[in-house]
């Protein structure tokens, strides 16, 4: 049988590929996502909306008789 | 929800919404198990502790051809059908599948260097499992370069229909040509040439990567979905300010 001590940094170097890779998709999709529901925030507070998007919710009653 | 539901983005993303914590917790599961049995794996007679590097590499080559699969069943998907979902998985699936073809490519490299004494030869498998990965960048480039997604989707759908001709060849490479990478030893005619101890960490290793994939997929998808959106709207605003 092999030593091990002599292919350690082989072994370690290509988990430690695996760690960046699986990381680095990880990383990837979260900071997209973000991204995506900050631009989409970001156009809904300027009032462009989907003309499919659901209907914003109904004031409360004590609200509705404050802006009366 | 019947799956043909989930045709329209807005079930999709509910779908998504749902789904993907869920997968994501099996898949850190399933990691977990599976790293501790490739710890406790026994070395091979011939390749010693270097076995352990084959935990990563097979799941990656599998992952590598599983992503262009993808991708070829959606490119059918926006060329005949034209269906809705099928350009978002299609573009959600290139990034991944390349970056699982790339641990591939680098955990053989590292794997090569101890057993065969080189990290890279030319020969016929690590040749076509390269060109899989060009041909991953060069679809992630057409993405990024034409601008109009539909215009986009056909030619990324072509070159992806071009492209699938490669996964045969990856696949038989090793018995059609004289190579230096091993014949196949897990899916082949017969049972697996790997022993048990080595085979279940290995197939335990491929069962959460692959886990990984799906969560990665879905949160790739529910992305594009929100980045079109954002692109209509903007289109919207735009046409109405001017």
């Amino acid at each position: 049988m092999m030593p091990v001590a002599a292919h350690t940094g082989f072994i370690i170097a290509a988990y430690a590929a695996a760690v960046i890779v699986v990381g680095g998709l990880c990383a990837w999709v979260m900071l997209d996502y973000r991204a995506q529901r900050r631009n989409l925030a970001d156009l809904e507070r300027r009032g462009v909306i989907r003309r499919s998007a659901p209907p914003p919710p109904e004031p409360a009653p004590h609200q509705a008789k404050e802006k009366a | 929800m019947a799956i043909a539901d989930l045709a329209n983005p807005t079930r999709f993303l509910a779908f998504a919404n749902r789904t993907i914590p869920w997968l994501g917790g099996l898949a850190a599961v399933v990691f977990a198990f599976g790293i501790n049995q490739a710890i406790v794996a026994p070395d091979d007679y011939q390749q010693g502790a270097t076995v352990k590097i084959m935990f990563l590499h097979v799941p990656g080559a599998w992952l590598g051809m599983l992503g262009w699969g993808v991708m070829t069943v959606a490119a059918l998907g926006t060329l005949v059908w034209r269906h809705p979902l099928a350009d978002v998985a299609a573009k959600a699936a290139a990034p991944i599948g390349a970056a699982f073809t790339l641990m591939c490519l680098v955990t053989g490299s590292l794997w090569g260097r101890p057993m065969w004494g080189t990290y890279w030869v030319w020969d016929a498998r690590l040749t076509s499992v390269l060109l899989l990965f060009l041909l991953y960048l060069g679809v992630i480039a057409l993405w990024r370069t034409v601008e109009d997604p539909s215009r986009a989707a056909r030619g990324a759908a072509i070159l992806t229909l071009v492209g699938a001709i490669d996964l045969p060849i990856i696949k038989f490479s090793v018995d059609w040509w004289n190579t230096l990478h091993q014949p196949a030893s897990v899916f082949r005619f017969g049972a697996p040439t790997i022993d048990a101890s080595i085979l279940i960490p290995l197939f335990i290793m491929t069962a959460a990567f692959t886990l990984a994939f799906a969560t990665l997929l879905l949160a790739a998808m529910r992305n594009e979905i929100l980045r079109r959106r954002v692109r209509t709207l903007r289109l919207m605003q735009a046409s109405a300010a001017s």
